[in-house]
């Protein structure tokens, strides 16, 4: 099936859904019906990206075309138990949204813990009570960034609200957790959130992605983060969804006047999962921390995009992702540093490193600076190599067994980006789940 | 913006260097014999019949012609100018024929004055450096030396019309092997249309005596020029190849679209070094070549190398990936270039690194220099192919930025398919140090000179690869195009 006639033929099928949805609910707001007609009017006339689009060259989309989606329904996955839950995404202990197949399970939620001027809540609750909140977040161009987009703008119905009001500081981790379980039939969910972070509040949120195993699906995921002068986000994302099912995310964020933030993800599953990063760093001094680390095997292609644009003086951002191949792995590292013109004193790093076993795994990685001005400290640096036979020569003279030796080697590459996440349980399960996933190896290159 | 003075200072220095008058520009008068404007089948078999080429050469470039016109023109690469009109621009002028020459003495005075102008005398070079000079003048050779001195080795070294007339079979054989019609929109025009350039072509085990060199010129107004450059090197042999060009001014955008290909069998060695001084347009971004070069090795034997040097300073727009695809076991390809871009110049060059054979090791190290309006980005691609054990690549891209209205770009593509395979890729970009320009000063050095002194370290890696006779040139080039620069 070629892309144009699936992509048709998921169009089709959105439009009687949506047809359908308009007809029993009506509850869109002029604005958003416009916005998503536009939106889905923009993905008819472009069409999905191909290799042919730089910034998906190395990321086919015909696996996810060709599958005949459904967008999810609310009251789809009602089964899910607060165990599967449990058992997707650890508990943090603090606040905790559950979304199954994109849309808010109360019955899993917790939303105790929180201080007056933070608001954390669903985005259909918003929508139904206060639409006027969430216009400035559909008002964009159509189609701005890509067509999976502005399809998320054409499906999105639910999502994470979270609004803090100058100065609130929430000690607890926001936890949300994006769970699918399609039932057998193969769902599109559109989750679409929304961070708010007015001057000089704080906040740390951790989004999670799992689903039931062998369940086919496609996620695709919105968040959008506005961070105030001095707003502080941490901000985690562990992307755990099954073999069988395809991830899609983009996380929007604009940062005001010292504003910082930061990122770090955690590419576990998927067969085909692409997260995508846009930082807009509008006003002085603003500072953004990206990392990530995936770890694609079997026949996984993990694509990290990342878009940095420093358009006020004096920003920072750093970029660090690491990447280990094994099996049929593919893994994308697409990494954009743009200085806009007067952007002096930009003071910007990238750095993509690529561990690589197994002769049919596959990297390709194109850091890229893009500088209009010339008061800047930039660089950037790929590398793409092998374990350390030296080292591995070591610890096998101590009598450790080779592919023990080979699992710790690689532990240790990956073990700096896992160090850095400050959440203690968080890390605890991702040590756990990263040091599993090296202690075996049918179709590695033996040393 | 408040502005420190040493920040004042640059300014002035990048509005002078933006503003200098290109000082090769001149136009020389020789009689051309000229086709009409236009590009059609007819103006083919023109170019063909002109030159007296063989059946299966007309063919091969009306399929390229076909192919072409099939063909969009690129728009991915990182700069603008308006639309080329490609039925404009006139695709033959030749010299009209004089009697062959002997000697140096019996070049047209006229050409041996314009090559005074540019301080490359030919009977200079001949005399002081040894070298061998295949002088081209618009798309006809018009003079060859050495010629003898080389036959006896059994080197060939001729224009490539010659070369279709005396050894055919070679340049059927190798003609497009590396770059084929097919390969780009720029190529295929250039096989269809390419009225000459230089063949050359090692015997087995030889090491060439001496440096080839090629000088070009544009002259002729707006004449198109359509190089196309063969060298093979057989099994175990070596050549050095020094190409440089300077071209008068024009206000007319001149396209130049040229195809270097070279092969190097076993154990061969080609080292392929480039000074590039075209008219860059005036500081309004008026006029200025259109360089958009199609330039390719192929490492066929094992343990094959070859070597690109380019040292780019001029052209409006410069489209150029020198590249080289390591097919022969351990074989080994350099890229070393420093690419300059002032005033409204625009640059998307880099290198393009294929590794399909075991063992085979790439080094790239670019220097990029935007002043004035200045673009310059560097495009490059490493790709280690699924067979490709043990592949090495080393890269290095560093920009150098001077003023607050230039820019510099990176965008590599790093494509890695072989778990042996290691791939490093690095770069930087700042603005030219304000503290190292502080010290020069300090101690007396005028800062022109600093800021020349600075540039000159920054490249010196590249300059330290070219042949000697190239690397005072560059440097001189360089410090030209930084001259001016303090009030």
């Amino acid at each position: 099936m070629t892309i144009a006639t699936a992509a048709r033929g998921v169009l089709s099928k959105l439009e009687t859904c949506r047809g359908d949805r308009n007809d029993g609910h009506d509850r869109d707001p002029a604005w958003l019906a416009d916005a998503r007609l536009a939106a889905l009017a923009w993905v008819g006339e472009h069409g999905f990206p191909t290799r042919k689009d730089e910034d998906w060259k190395y990321t086919g989309l015909d696996p996810i075309l060709a599958v005949p989606f459904e967008a999810a329904a609310a009251g789809t996955g009602r089964w899910v138990s607060a165990e599967m839950i449990d058992t997707a995404a650890v508990d943090l202990g603090g606040p905790r949204l559950v979304f199954v197949n994109g849309h808010f399970a109360a019955e899993l939620s917790r939303l105790t813990g929180l201080p007056a001027g933070a608001e954390v809540t669903n985005l259909a609750a918003v929508l139904a009570a206060r639409p006027q909140r969430l216009e400035p977040f559909f008002s964009h161009t159509p189609g701005e960034h890509h067509a999976f987009a502005a399809f998320n703008d054409v499906l999105a119905e639910d999502g994470a609200f979270i609004h803090l009001t100058p100065g609130t500081s929430v000690d607890e981790p926001i936890q949300l957790v994006f769970f699918s379980d399609t039932g057998g039939f193969p769902l599109m969910s559109s989750p679409r959130s929304v961070i708010v972070a007015e001057a000089g509040s704080r906040a740390t949120i951790v989004e999670t992605y799992a689903g039931t195993f062998g369940d086919v699906y496609c996620t695709n995921a919105v968040t959008e983060a506005v961070l105030g002068d001095d707003a502080q986000i941490e901000h985690y994302k562990v992307q755990d969804e099954p073999l069988t099912a395809f991830h899609l995310a983009l996380l929007d964020v604009r940062q005001g006047r010292n504003s910082r933030f930061s990122s770090r993800s955690v590419m576990l599953g998927s067969s085909i999962a692409r997260h995508e990063v846009r930082v807009l760093l509008e006003d002085v001094g603003a500072e953004v921390s990206l990392d990530g680390v995936y770890l694609p095997q079997g026949d996984q292609l993990h694509d990290n995009t990342i878009f940095v644009d420093h358009a006020a003086t004096g920003c920072t951002s750093h970029q660090l992702y690491k990447g280990v191949l094994d099996g049929g792995g593919h893994g994308v590292f697409n990494g954009h540093i743009m200085v806009r013109p007067g952007a002096d004193g930009t003071d910007a790093n990238q750095k993509n490193k690529n561990l690589i076993l197994s002769d049919r795994a596959e990297v390709d990685t194109r850091p890229r600076l893009e500088i209009y001005t010339d008061d800047v400290k930039c660089t950037h640096g790929a590398a793409v190599g092998q374990l350390d036979e030296e080292a591995l020569l070591y610890l096998r003279a101590r009598a450790i067994p080779l592919e023990a030796a080979r699992g710790l080697l690689i532990y240790a590459f990956v073990h700096e980006m896992v160090d850095r996440i400050e959440l203690e349980p968080l890390r605890a399960q991702l040590e756990t789940l990263v040091a599993g996933r090296f202690t075996h190896g049918d179709d590695q290159v033996k040393p | 913006m408040s502005a420190p003075t040493t920040t004042t200072g640059i300014s002035d220095e990048v509005r002078d260097l933006a503003n200098q008058e290109y000082r090769y520009g001149f136009v020389t008068d020789l009689d051309t014999d000229v086709a009409p404007r236009g590009l059609d089948e007819d103006i083919i078999r023109l170019i063909s019949t002109k030159k007296n080429e063989p059946g299966w050469l007309l063919e091969w470039r009306l399929q390229a012609y076909r192919h072409w016109v099939t063909l969009a023109e690129p728009t991915w690469q990182h700069v603008a100018y308006g639309p080329v009109d490609y039925q404009d621009i006139i695709y033959y002028a030749a010299p009209k024929p004089k009697k062959k020459l002997a000697s140096m003495d019996e070049v047209d005075p006229e050409l041996r004055e314009m090559f005074d102008k540019l301080g490359i005398s030919l009977g200079e070079q001949e005399r002081l450096s040894g070298v061998a000079v295949d002088a081209i003048v618009d798309s006809v050779s018009v003079a060859t030396t050495f010629k003898e001195k080389l036959a006896d080795v059994g080197v060939i070294f001729c224009s490539f019309s010659e070369a279709v007339q005396n050894h055919p079979d070679l340049v059927r054989k190798y003609l497009g092997s590396v770059v084929p019609y097919k390969d780009n929109f720029f190529a295929c025009l250039n096989a269809a249309v390419f009225t000459d350039g230089s063949f050359c072509y090692i015997p087995k085990g030889v090491r060439c005596p001496m440096e080839l060199s090629t000088y070009f010129r544009i002259n002729a107004a707006d004449t198109g020029q359509f190089e196309r450059t063969l060298i093979v090197a057989e099994e175990g042999s070596y050549v050095s190849y020094l190409e440089g060009c300077t071209a008068p001014v024009r206000d007319k955008n001149q396209l130049h679209a040229a195809v270097v290909e070279l092969v190097a069998l076993d154990d061969a060695q080609i080292k392929y070094s480039t000074v590039q001084n075209w008219y860059p347009g005036d500081a309004d971004g008026n006029g200025g070549v259109y360089n958009f070069v199609t330039k390719r090795g192929l490492a066929a034997g094992r343990n094959a190398k070859i070597s690109w040097t380019q040292v780019e300073t001029g052209s409006a727009i410069t489209w150029k990936y020198p590249g080289v695809i390591l097919k022969g076991d351990n074989s080994v390809g350099e890229f070393y270039s420093v690419a300059l871009t002032a005033r409204r110049q625009q640059a998307d060059t880099g290198s393009k690194m294929v590794h399909i054979g075991k063992n085979t090791k790439s080094t790239i190290i670019s220097k990029a220099i935007s002043a004035g309006h200045g673009q310059n980005t560097y495009r490059g691609l490493v790709g280690i192919r699924h067979s490709a054990v043990g592949a090495r690549n080393f890269t290095q891209c560093d920009s150098l930025l001077i003023g607050k209205d230039c820019g510099a770009h990176t965008f590599p593509y790093v494509e890695v398919k072989n778990p042996t395979g290691q791939v490093e890729h690095e770069a930087s970009t700042s603005k030219i140090g304000e503290e190292q320009l502080l010290y020069c000063r300090q101690r007396g050095i005028p800062e022109e000179e600093a800021v020349s002194m600075i540039v000159n370290g920054f490249c010196r890696e590249v300059f330290k690869m070219l042949p000697m006779e190239f690397a005072v040139e560059a440097q001189k080039l360089l410090n030209v195009s930084l001259e001016g620069s303090v009030g």
